[in-house]
């Protein structure tokens, strides 16, 4: 009989080796899924995790690995505050609109005029804010009147994305546009396109991202807010006893997951996405959650499991177009990395052991 | 009657890393009371578990009316006889009193005649009880008469009571005794676990002595004295805190008519609380385990927030502090719960040692923690209060019990508090480490702090205490000078015996 035995330590062996550990069994796994539909599995791994890094036509997607990992890990860099603290921001994806409709809103104010060094920084002032704002609603919500912050951050998603559609199909529609709906492409701009060098996917996304992993990991490891952030999460009455202001610390992570959200939605739409339409929301924030765990949680394994995520994605459309993979093939094989890693996670904590007899 | 109702023998059981029983073997008669001694991870728990078939042993044997016994599980020990109550009760709060009854049986009969039994065994035996009432609302004592119920339903042969006196004043003692002595006077045989010399003396017939996993003696309590079986127990002489007998000091603190609302549902708010702590001066105060313990050191460590005009420091209100700025101030304190509330258990020990000590060790620059010195403060507390630990990377929850007892208080003392409140500073803690703790809180008082012990165990605090105060639903009574109380008065201070009869014993 296998029983499971708490460990005294957490292992650190397996705190590095579960997300490996989890991405083979995805691969094996994802492989036996492949075979069933009748898609040659190595064929199908090397189009996801080979082709666009070393294939032929990497030079085409090497820059998307940028473009879709950036938003990703700004998003999931800001959720992992809060997860540590118990705080669960499910609504990243309605704060990265309202951020992109902030920003996009300043830059079109703007137009025509072409002074990059006072509109982008505005844009990203009111992209930062606009997120912000967006996930204030369920911390003070939370602060005053004890709500719980997962059910209000989500329906605030689809509010958000209400507003988007109002937005591109009304206010900020395009007034040259022929009467399609979306607004004015910011990226053709040079005062309000957040785009540094398109042929390599470098925009301000990018910098914003990493500039985010390297404040996150001084944070953790070095300032008393990150340590009161781990504390709280894993010992609440520990944290009051040291004396964390729990209101302060939801409102601190709450907030600082939705301006980091707002910047990588307003450098999308100003970027990448360029225009404010009806889709132009294709779900990074509640990918980020997924990258956020895949991470552990920790800065720099969110900067590699950003990358890794943007590496299925940009995979998955290769094999998509190449081997006629259906696309929910490919998000069943995204949701086995979470799930295989939450399971080969149990190891960091506990030890499996073979115990013989006493069936009852 | 000479027959040995429960026999055990060569009973041993290892775990990993620790022989927790050895060869233990001895004997219990019918309407015998049983003491098992021993400090704590002498392996008494053990060996109860084992007799209630919650562990199985590595080796031994034991027989119960002279026929094999092997319980593979506590259900099949309870149809032979055995009955434990517990030292932790498990009773649910929000149900009735014949509801958690019911649940611990196999086949429960009908409410109402559960009911009815319930009154007529809680009166057969002087322990009256009302099967409506919900647990919740009960004192520890009658919670404890539950679980004793609980029991008696089974009509058992053997009972176990794991420390059954550490949850009740001096009165509601002699009330358990005197069901005891009855259960005793029509054959039951009684195994009671405690390590409070004078209640064994008192009460029991026979005592075995175990140190470390192995039986060391055996004595009858009624001619031995409370220090040969103390030394049996310890292996050793015991050392007796010293301390010399100061003035008091100037007031550092005062508490003015405090009244808090308890954060917890069933907890106990304070009512009305007056207290003036002066430097120099060691407070005990004691009280049954839920009368508001854990809200006091709340309240003074700045966990619970109160209204201005009731706490004071050296004249400046403090009752808005939050604890990292009464702890600047010169307050420190350590609760009750270790694991979870004074130590994070997850955590390292270094960050453990920073989660209260960064505002006085100056752990944190502009906001950025100082791990090396966080780590040197660690090793202090390590090296100074004897935790045995391989190192200060180790996560707090691989300590035992007592050595994160002992981590936490040297944490506070090291401090350097002008004012030091703990909670139950040496529950769980073996004697020697225990005597330490005494030591270094005397120490610091010596030295003109003022220290405030909250502590369950009436010994404890009349051993090392200057001043003493009751805490009891939440009141405080006033101080009074430790020296020349009686047990009998501090019994009386703590409630006395709640209201609870006394047994009807029949003759």
């Amino acid at each position: 009989m296998l029983t499971l035995e708490k460990r005294p330590q957490p292992s650190q062996f397996w705190s590095y080796a579960a997300p490996l550990v989890a991405v083979v069994l995805t691969m094996i796994a994802g492989a036996a899924l492949f075979a069933s539909l009748g898609t040659p599995p190595i064929e199908a791994l090397s189009k996801i995790f080979w082709e666009p890094l070393f294939g032929e036509f990497n030079f085409f997607y090497l820059p998307q690995l940028l473009v879709k990992g950036a938003p990703l890990v700004a998003i999931a860099l800001g959720l992992s505050l809060g997860f540590k603290a118990g705080i669960w921001n499910i609504g990243a994806e309605g704060q990265y609109i309202i951020g992109a409709l902030c920003g996009a809103a300043v830059g079109l104010a703007f137009y025509p005029m072409e002074s990059r060094w006072l509109i982008f920084p505005l844009m990203l002032i009111a992209g930062a804010l606009g997120g912000f704002a967006w996930a204030m609603i369920p911390g003070i919500l939370r602060v005053k009147f004890n709500t719980n912050e997962i059910l209000v951050s989500l329906m605030l998603v689809y509010v958000a994305e209400q507003l988007l559609a109002s937005m591109a199909l009304g206010l900020m529609k395009n007034p040259e546009g022929m009467g399609f709906p979306g607004s004015r492409n910011l990226s053709q701009y040079a005062s309000s396109s957040s785009w540094i060098d398109q042929g390599y996917g470098m925009h301000w996304g990018v910098v914003i991202a990493l500039i985010a992993v390297i404040f996150a990991y001084i944070l953790f490891s070095k300032h008393i807010l990150g340590f009161q952030i781990k504390l709280a999460g894993q010992a609440p009455r520990a944290a009051a006893f040291s004396g964390v202001n729990p209101a302060r610390l939801v409102l601190f992570c709450l907030g600082t997951s939705g301006a980091l959200a707002g910047l990588a939605g307003l450098t999308e739409v100003s970027g990448p996405a360029g225009l404010v339409s009806i889709d132009f929301n294709v779900g990074y924030g509640f990918t980020a959650i997924i990258v956020a765990f895949l991470g552990r949680l920790n800065p720099i394994g969110i900067l590699f499991a950003g990358a890794l995520m943007a590496l299925t994605y940009i995979g998955g459309d290769v094999a998509q177009s190449s081997l006629g993979l259906p696309g929910a093939a490919i998000q069943v094989f995204q949701g086995m990395l979470l799930f295989f890693l939450l399971a080969v996670d149990v190891l960091t904590n506990y030890r499996v052991r073979i115990k013989q007899g006493a069936v009852a | 009657m000479n027959d040995p109702l429960l026999k055990l023998s060569g009973l041993t059981k290892a775990y990993p890393g620790v022989v927790a029983n050895n060869d233990v073997s001895f004997n219990i008669r019918a309407g015998e009371v049983h003491a098992l001694l021993g400090e704590n991870g002498a392996g008494k728990s053990t060996l109860v578990k084992t007799i209630y078939g919650l562990v199985k042993p590595d080796s031994g044997t034991m027989t119960l009316e002279g026929a094999p016994f092997t319980p593979a599980e506590p259900r099949v020990a309870r149809a032979a006889g055995i009955a434990m109550v517990f030292q932790h009760f498990s009773l649910f709060e929000a149900l009735d009193v014949a509801e958690n009854v019911a649940l611990g049986m196999e086949n429960p009969p009908p409410m109402r005649d559960l009911a009815a039994r319930i009154k007529e065994v809680s009166e057969t035996y002087g322990l009256p009880l009302d099967p409506s009432r919900i647990v919740g609302d009960l004192s520890a004592g009658e919670r404890q008469r539950v679980e004793i119920i609980r029991c008696l339903l089974q009509d058992p042969k053997v009972l176990i009571m794991d420390e059954p006196t550490s949850v009740l004043t001096p009165q509601e003692v002699e009330i358990l005794f005197e069901t005891l002595r009855k259960l005793q006077s029509e054959g039951t045989a009684i195994l009671y676990i405690s390590h409070k010399l004078e209640e064994i003396r008192a009460l029991c017939d026979e005592a075995t002595v175990l140190r470390l996993g192995e039986v060391v003696g055996t004595c009858d309590p009624r001619t031995s004295s409370a220090r040969e079986m103390a030394e049996l127990m310890v292996g050793g002489t015991l050392h007796v805190p010293e301390r010399e007998i100061g003035e008091s000091g100037e007031t550092l603190m005062k508490i003015k008519g405090l009244s808090v609302a308890s954060p917890a549902e069933f907890g106990t708010s304070l009512k009305g609380i007056n207290l003036d702590i002066r430097a120099g001066d060691v407070i005990g105060i004691g009280g049954v385990a839920g009368n508001g313990q854990d809200e006091l050191l709340a309240a003074l460590s700045g966990e619970i927030r109160t209204p201005a005009g009731n706490i004071f420091f050296h004249d400046q209100d403090i009752g808005h502090h939050a604890p990292d700025l009464r702890r600047s101030l010169g307050i420190c304190a350590a609760p009750e719960e270790r694991m979870g509330h004074a130590a994070a258990p997850d955590m390292s020990l270094t960050e453990n040692a920073a989660l209260t000590g960064r505002k006085r060790k100056n752990l944190t620059k502009n906001g950025f923690i100082d791990w090396a010195s966080a780590r040197t403060f660690a090793e202090e507390i390590i090296e100074r209060f004897d935790v045995r630990t391989p190192g200060t990377a180790n996560a707090a929850r691989s300590l035992s019990g007592g050595n994160l007892q002992k981590f936490v208080i040297g944490r506070e003392i090291l401090q350097d508090p002008q004012v030091l409140i703990v909670n139950q500073p040496t529950w769980g803690v073996d004697a020697s480490a225990a005597a330490a703790i005494r030591q270094a809180l005397l120490d610091l008082a010596a030295k003109g702090a003022a220290v405030i012990v909250i502590s369950q165990d009436l010994d404890e605090l009349m051993e090392i205490s200057d001043y003493f105060a009751a805490l009891n639903e939440g009141r405080l009574s006033p101080l009074r000078p430790a020296q020349g109380l009686t047990v009998d008065e501090v019994g009386l201070m703590l409630g006395g015996a709640h209201d609870m009869e006394v047994a009807h014993v029949d003759a």
